[in-house]
């Protein structure tokens, strides 16, 4: 609304004084475009940008839209307007008009015509008005998008052209939701308006809600307040089923970084026994080796990137067992059976690891990339998912039912099994127990580096990475029942979800706190867990 | 830890050395000369703060580098006491005992967080010695022996929060991380916004643990709480580590800055240094130094920083001009008073000036905060900033907050008054009693 105002005021005063100077040129969409050289300030930039879009010309979408991306430049020497791409130390420059490739300049040559988000804001506004008849359903689309959460009157009748001549049924849906929400704030007739609520009450997100709440509250009519009112009703009970739909959502999610950070230590605690401290930083192993590998794949072959995270997989495995290995044979065989030696041995072993990757990386964050198919979000009904969190999701209970696979049904399974249910007689039976001790320490320690490649895409690559899971994932294992993968995997998902519905209303610190007090109070009456062992190798 | 302690020590002499052998080069400079002045650098080398403060200690090499260069300080060479207080509270009070008694440094330049600095504080007071003190923090402070060179909440807040409501903001998340800086900028910023007319219901005030990285159902709460048709903005005192995945977060709901901006106060170029900075285009941060500010001290600051550093992508950021300028302060300061004496140089430096790296000058105030310019800038795809808006001067800076009830009436003065916290109602000073009670 105020925006138009603005827009109204800039547009009056150029009919007034500026109008009549450039008539000749206010018809050229090129030389407007030319307008943004020069050093100027952030309102010069917008007046150009209301005088380009009243132009009503497509063609100057491309120079708006390099404008709103950061890539509109002028040359310093003629304030002459290209649009630049780095190419190295230079520029390779387009026409902002056509699009052709103009040559290359050097960086120091050109400067960028100056963006800030009002400007992106005001470039996206006029794109919508402009784009909504072009050729592309996609664009027009946008369009309609952004003329619906614009609500301008004004737009009314360009929309209305705009849907006779539509030809794609979904967008003239998302255009006659434009157009509904500009009839809301429009001066239309009371039934026109009633008729618009009932469109956003269809539509039923929270946008529609916003304008149909605020819409209420400002009209007289009384048909048309109880059109609005009922259907903010409806929308309400929507959102509020999604919401809940969606915590169940984050739940899992959570739950499934959880699992990953946990089921590494639910070998190497659940089912050995050593209290290991320094299971976090195997995660974080896993981590700096996806590093490792985007950095050779950038330098070397990029054209692999976004396989970068298959390739990280195995070795963040081997290098994370690799370390875990050398742990068991270096110093945790020595100290079985003595819990609280083991625990602060691997706590200083924690310390040490922290501390040589610091010093290999540097402290700071590394950047770790995200491939294409684990980016963005797609929106399932009121809910947006993550891409991330869904193949994390996925590759979390694949991880799962691969060690449930090796456990279960690889000799080295049954030897682990073997060992930790009765010692002494895996040991008379030819066992080499000692081998099948490293063998599932290496094993827990390399599921944690893999579990530490899916992490790398949510968190930080930093040398503190391992800390902030460890006390998660003792939680978990002591929650789901020590030595049984799958009390980990219902563990990890209870947790998740009842930390997500505390979240909302209790807030994120007195959540985690509250979880905390209800695991307590649970091992208070189970000490050993959702599902404890049982039988007669249980010790006592 | 120790041999990197000593290692770090034979680099710092290395350096001095090197320093001496250089200022031979410059024929018109005398070589300093004498008993080195020492200098205490208290900043975690391991830990989690080391992130940030590794780049200090480097920052506080190169200026007394640079020092020695230009002749040292009262014709005596400069030289730094380096330790590591490990991101561990207690350990700095340790470590800062050690400098001022055993090492007997002249002053300290050192910690990054509030309760780091209030750890050592008792130290300082007990041994009379000075800290500098470079990194934003909530104020609420004046103390004789420390000098604060980073931004007080009304050189960094307000003016963030004036900008975006010129831009039209009427909504407010105050999110933050739960600890004292964000919790008393929170304070203070909630008073200010109520004090400017918003509504209760148009701000909610969030915390979350350090460290948090699930940030799913706090985004998903701003994202509703921003689609009640007001312009919404995210003011984010959330610190360190938690930023990145928040940002992630952002990105991948589709929270663009364009709908709800993001203005941060514990992010600069070395935490964008980690991410990808594509989708973080046009969120905010408010600082008193940018690394893009286009000024000839500033690009000859950065081209040494590159040269000592041997590393053109190491970017510089708002804490080490911070020590540039307070550095600077106290080498004037001891150049005033003729002498490293503790005493004599507090009470040299209050009205020293220094021009800082952004065409401004900085001046030390009898609080013992400085005057900054405030800058607005945007983040760009380079992960840099760009400046959108600049306060017209120097922003003094004010120890207690005007916008709290209980230190509206504080004034700190050590010139005039010699008190860090004056009550200009009752006319006295509360001295410890009230610095006791509010810790």
């Amino acid at each position: 609304m105020n925006r138009s105002i603005r827009w109204l005021l800039a547009g009056l005063a150029f009919v007034l004084f500026v109008a009549p100077a450039v008539a000749q040129q206010a018809a050229d969409p090129a030389a407007i475009v030319q307008k943004f050289g020069g050093k100027q300030s952030y309102d010069d930039t917008e007046a150009v940008i209301s005088e380009l879009a009243r132009t009503g010309d497509a063609n100057v979408a491309r120079a708006l839209r390099a404008l709103r991306d950061g890539d509109l430049y002028w040359r310093e020497s003629d304030e002459a307007v290209f649009i630049g791409k780095r190419k190295g130390d230079d520029y390779e420059i387009f026409d902002p008009m056509t699009g052709e490739a103009a040559g290359t300049v050097p960086r120091g040559e050109m400067q960028k015509v100056r963006v800030k988000n009002s400007i992106r804001n005001a470039v996206t506004t006029a794109l919508g008005s402009l784009t909504l008849g072009a050729d592309s359903a996609a664009q027009r689309m946008r369009a309609a998008e952004t003329l619906f959460s614009e609500a301008d009157p004004e737009m009314i009748e360009p929309l209305d052209a705009a849907i006779a001549s539509e030809e794609d049924a979904g967008v003239k849906a998302r255009m006659e939701e434009a157009r509904a929400s500009a009839v809301l704030v429009s001066d239309r007739p009371a039934e026109e308006k009633a008729a618009a609520a009932k469109i956003l009450a269809n539509r039923a997100d929270r946008e529609s809600l916003t304008m149909l709440t605020r819409f209420a509250g400002a009209t007289d009519d009384p048909v048309a307040k109880q059109a609005a009112e009922a259907a903010i009703v409806a929308i309400q009970n929507n959102i509020a089923f999604w919401n809940q739909m969606q915590n169940v959502w984050y739940g899992l999610s959570l739950g499934s970084v959880l699992l990953l950070a946990a089921i590494g230590l639910a070998i190497t605690f659940g089912v050995m026994g050593v209290i290991n401290m320094a299971h976090g930083e195997m995660v974080m192993i896993g981590a700096y080796t996806t590093y490792v590998v985007q950095e050779f794949i950038r330098t070397n072959a990029p054209g692999l990137f976004e396989y970068s995270l298959f390739i990280a997989l195995p070795l963040a495995f081997l290098v994370a067992g690799a370390v875990g290995l050398v742990m068991e044979r270096g110093l945790i065989r020595f100290l079985y059976g003595r819990p609280l030696e083991t625990l602060l041995a691997t706590f200083g072993v924690s310390l040490i690891l922290q501390q040589a990757v610091r010093t290999i990386f540097g402290p700071s964050n590394r950047e770790v990339g995200n491939p294409d198919f684990m980016s963005g979000a797609f929106d399932l009904g009121l809910m947006s998912v993550n891409w991330n969190r869904l193949w994390i999701i996925v590759f979390a209970l694949v991880v799962f039912a691969a060690l449930l696979a090796v456990l279960n049904k690889t000799p080295l399974g049954l030897q682990m099994r073997a060992v930790t249910q009765n010692r002494k007689m895996a040991a008379a039976m030819g066992i080499r127990t000692p081998w099948v001790d490293a063998m599932t320490f290496a094993l827990g320690s390399g599921i944690a580096g893999i579990a530490g490649v899916a992490l790398s895409q949510i968190d930080n690559v930093s040398p503190n990475l391992g800390q902030g899971y460890i006390i998660d994932s003792f939680m978990v294992v002591v929650f789901g029942g020590v030595g049984n993968l799958w009390g980990t995997l219902v563990g990890a998902m209870t947790l998740g979800i009842v930390n997500k519905f505390l979240e909302p209303f209790a807030g994120a610190v007195l959540g985690k706190i509250v979880v905390l007090v209800l695991i307590i109070l649970f091992i208070q009456k189970r000490p050993r867990g959702l599902f404890a062992q049982k039988g007669r190798f249980v010790e006592a | 830890m120790r041999s990197a302690i000593t290692w770090m020590q034979k680099t710092a002499a290395a350096a001095t050395i090197t320093a001496f052998s250089l200022s031979g080069a410059h024929a018109q400079d005398t070589k300093p000369s004498g008993e080195p002045i020492k200098v205490g650098i208290l900043h975690s080398l391991s830990g989690t703060m080391a992130i940030s403060e590794t780049t200090l200690k480097d920052a506080m090499l190169m200026l007394i580098d640079e020092q020695n260069k230009k002749g040292g300080v009262l014709g005596r060479p400069l030289e730094p006491v380096v330790v590591d207080p490990a991101s561990d509270w207690p350990l700095f009070a340790e470590k800062a005992r050690e400098l001022i008694s055993q090492d007997k440094v002249a002053v300290v330049f050192g910690c990054w967080t509030s309760v780091s600095r209030k750890s050592v504080l008792p130290v300082f007071k007990e041994l009379d010695s000075i800290l500098f003190y470079p990194v934003q923090y909530e104020g609420e402070e004046s103390e004789r022996n420390v000098f604060y060179t980073g931004a007080a909440p009304n050189q960094q807040a307000i003016p963030a929060v004036d900008y975006l409501m010129g831009e039209g903001v009427e909504r407010w998340v105050l999110e933050g991380t739960d600890y004292v800086y964000p919790r008393t900028t929170n304070k203070i910023l909630e008073q200010y916004l109520k004090d400017k007319g918003v509504a209760a219901e148009d701000i909610i005030v969030n915390y979350t643990p350090f460290g948090f990285s699930d940030w799913q159902t706090e985004v998903s709460k701003i994202k509703e709480f921003g689609s009640a048709g007001k312009k919404t903005a995210v003011v984010s005192t959330i610190n360190g580590d938690a930023n990145v995945p928040f940002y992630k977060e952002l990105a991948n709901q589709g929270i663009k800055a364009t709908d709800i901006p993001v203005v941060a106060f514990s992010v600069g170029e070395e935490e964008l240094a980690g991410i990808d900075t594509g989708p973080l285009v046009g969120h905010l941060a408010a600082w008193n130094y940018f690394e893009s500010v286009d000024t000839p001290e500033n690009k000859d600051f950065i081209k040494k920083w590159h040269a000592f550093i041997g590393n053109d992508d190491r970017v510089t950021n708002d804490p080490m001009e911070a020590h540039y300028i307070g550095f600077n302060m106290w080498v004037k300061a001891v150049e005033k008073a003729g002498t490293t004496d503790p005493d004599k140089v507090i009470d040299a430096l209050p009205g020293i000036e220094q021009a800082n790296l952004t065409g401004g000058t900085s001046k030390m105030l009898p609080n013992h905060h400085i005057t900054k310019p405030v800058l607005i800038g945007e983040i760009n795809d380079e992960g840099q900033f760009d400046v959108v808006s600049e306060t017209d001067d120097l922003v003094p800076g004010d120890a207690w907050s005007d916008f709290l009830p209980e230190s509206k009436k504080l004034e700190a003065d050590w010139v005039d008054l010699k008190c860090g916290n004056y009550d200009t109602e009752a006319k006295k000073c509360l001295g410890d009693t009230m610095a006791e009670k509010s810790n």
